[in-house]
């Protein structure tokens, strides 16, 4: 049996986008997405990933979660970086509409209007949505 | 007697606040809890909603999910009141009955 070798991958690199538009702790979707997101970087294809509508509150910095017994995932979100999960997105209507900026965030973001994130949507390859 | 209304869902994503303000009457308690907490913000597209009631109804959110949320460093609606879980359950035995918007 050949050793299973990483680097010599070789198959078409292809552009995954990952919305994600919930809130973070009343459903399960937001977690959900974090973990796939960080599973799938493994395979080097080229990853955004976008926070859009609710999805802005997964990011909201100053998370404190002992009093509801739920495991704070916020801080995860910084490791997208060190997994070269680096084109990281939010939309400024959703943003706006919910009373954030980007000084609210947990992780630096580029701010996209809506116009240019539905370029980018649909430069994509593969859309996969939490 | 007075209902105590609890709201669970973000004004954001679903039409549960609006619902519940449709059919609350002035006099009446609502209470913001888990994504509905969202609602408790100022200066958001929400806001308005609980604004324009704001006297007639009373206000609540729990305080662990704004925390949880990372809301507790911003700006809430005036006039808006905190309580905890045992606050929640003064609000319950306080109003007549409890009805949960799903």
């Amino acid at each position: 049996m050949e050793d299973f070798d990483d680097d010599e991958f070789d198959g078409p690199i292809k552009k995954f986008m990952y919305v994600n538009r919930k809130a973070p702790y009343g459903t399960v979707y937001a977690l959900e997405g974090l973990e796939v997101v960080l599973i799938t970087a493994a395979f080097d294809q080229d990853v955004s990933m976008v926070f859009v509508d609710d999805g802005v509150f997964q990011i909201k910095k100053d998370q404190e979660t002992t009093g509801i017994n739920m495991k704070n995932f916020s801080p995860t979100y910084r490791a997208l970086e060190g997994y070269d999960v680096e084109k990281v997105y939010a939309e400024k209507e959703s943003l706006e509409a919910r009373g954030l900026s980007g000084d609210d965030l947990v992780i630096p973001v580029e701010v996209l209007s809506s116009a240019e994130l539905a370029e980018l949507m649909d430069a994509q390859d593969v859309i996969v949505s939490f | 007697m007075a209902l105590l209304h609890t709201v669970n869902k973000s004004p954001f994503e679903r039409n549960v606040l609006s619902d519940c303000l449709r059919l609350a009457k002035d006099g009446s308690a609502v209470l913001l809890i888990e994504d509905g907490v969202y609602a408790a913000l100022e200066g958001t597209s929400a806001s308005d909603e609980i604004i324009s009631r704001n006297g007639s109804i009373k206000f609540f959110a729990l305080g662990p999910d704004i925390e949880a949320r990372g809301l507790s460093e911003k700006p809430l609606i005036d006039g808006l009141t905190l309580v905890d879980y045992a606050g929640f359950v003064d609000l319950v035995e306080e109003y007549s009955s409890v009805q949960s918007w799903l």
